[in-house]
């Protein structure tokens, strides 16, 4: 089944199928992964330096907060990749369930790990938050309990992924698995609108003014990039060596096509 | 229809159902899932004295009484949504940004007298970021007194530089 095929057949699915499918040959993401990584990874290093040196060093302390509030310059973004990476899983496993995308397989066991990690991070950094400022460490509010059940959403998609003696069958499961967790997704957002919880609203809206001085929100807004860039190069990294991976074991496994590769190589 | 048509089409079935499913559950569950009862709920409807509930509201401007019973700093205060006020006792240190004007939430339960007593009392902080010299000029201009409630609207200060907020801070 290859892009021409699909591309001749002018139905919806065919022809948005053509598009992804430009993609699955593993050959041509590797090409195109080999010019993206340097325009990832550079800027993420950058921007993530510069936002994290301006949030840290030179923006002010807030007025009730102290310093205290510096660590919503690592926070905030782990928490917007925690929940944006979870529905890169999402679009992954519907690509995969619907059109068999090999690339997407292989792109839901790269992120997962990634996710996982932010996830942690972003847990972890509300935790040491809440202690000084909130007066405890955990509290079972629906933020709070939402973003934990994400961080175990991802540990069982990594675990399951991977459980299966034939990858095709994990990779089934566990695109089950992430497309029903998505259903999390809109509850982490909304969660502090529809309930009281003890964690703060949205600062930053689509209809208000953000309640957060222009001082803070420059390194914020700075930081979130160069961390969403970071978790792209990570990904896109561990992709390109996913798919030379998957090549290797091929050629392994097959004499034959061995062989015939290293005939193409030579001519 | 074909093969892939297929499945796309079971695949939103499944999210729709899935979805309805989660949303019915959710609004069902949804008086559970507040993490705390509001001062005019508790007033309508007393918990009995021997359930753990959670408090939540604005510290009454003007109503924090801190009292020490030998070694144990006791404090006293009201907690208000604007329509009814909970007195709340709790033995024990309060978190740093506890004031009057925050929102807290307050674990324990009712007492017999009407008022409760709590075994733990979290600050709320509200979805303001704001740096000390902006918040100053507020206050010093009168715009905004902290004791009494959040600060005016975000437009009005956000885009505020310690310059400007000097400035404003002499020219009261």
């Amino acid at each position: 089944m290859n892009g021409r095929n699909l591309s001749a057949t002018p139905t919806l699915t065919g022809r948005a199928g053509a598009l992804f499918h430009r993609y699955a040959n593993p050959g041509r993401f590797l090409r195109l992964g080999d010019r993206m990584q340097p325009w990832l990874t550079w800027p993420a290093l950058v921007l993530t330096l510069v936002g994290l040196g301006w949030g840290l060093f030179f923006s002010p302390a807030d007025w009730q907060q102290g310093d205290s509030v510096r660590i919503m310059y690592v926070h905030v973004p782990c928490a917007w990749l925690a929940s944006s990476g979870y529905f890169a899983l999402v679009v992954c496993s519907v690509l995969s369930l619907v059109w068999r995308h090999p690339l997407a397989d292989l792109a839901a066991v790269e992120i997962g790990p990634v996710g996982a990690c932010v996830t942690a991070v972003c847990l972890a950094t509300g935790s040491l938050w809440g202690k000084p400022m909130w007066g405890t460490w955990w509290v079972w509010d629906a933020r709070l309990t939402s973003v934990l059940v994400l961080f175990f959403l991802y540990l069982g998609h990594i675990a399951l992924i991977r459980a299966f003696d034939d990858p095709q069958r994990g990779y089934r499961a566990a695109a089950i698995l992430a497309l029903a967790g998505g259903v999390d997704l809109p509850i982490i957002k909304f969660s502090v609108q529809w309930w009281n919880t003890l964690h703060q609203p949205d600062s930053i809206t689509l209809t208000g003014a953000p309640t957060m001085s222009h001082s803070m929100l420059w390194p914020l807004a700075i930081s979130t990039l160069g961390f969403t860039l970071g978790f792209a190069a990570i990904v896109v990294a561990r992709l390109r060596a996913g798919v030379m991976e998957s090549r290797i074991r091929a050629l392994l496994s097959s004499p034959r096509r061995a062989r015939d590769a290293a005939t193409e190589q030579a001519a | 229809m074909k093969r892939k048509t297929r499945r796309l089409w079971l695949v939103i079935a499944c999210v729709v159902g899935l979805g309805s499913a989660a949303a019915l559950t959710l609004s069902a569950f949804s008086s559970n899932i507040q993490l705390f009862m509001a001062p005019s709920q508790v007033k309508a409807q007393p918990p009995a004295t021997d359930r753990t509930v959670r408090l939540g509201g604005m510290v009454v401007a003007g109503s924090v009484r801190r009292e020490r019973h030998g070694e144990t700093p006791v404090n006293i205060f009201d907690v208000t949504d604007g329509q009814a006020a909970v007195t709340v006792r709790f033995e024990g240190i309060l978190p740093d940004l506890f004031r009057e004007g925050q929102s807290v939430v307050a674990v324990g339960s009712m007492a017999p007298d009407g008022t409760f007593t709590a075994s733990e009392v979290l600050a709320k902080h509200d979805e303001t970021y704001m740096p000390k010299e902006v918040a100053e000029a507020l206050q010093k201009s009168g715009k905004w007194d902290p004791k009494f409630g959040p600060p005016p609207n975000a437009a009005s200060w956000n885009a505020m530089t310690s310059k400007d907020s000097k400035a404003a801070g002499q020219t009261r």
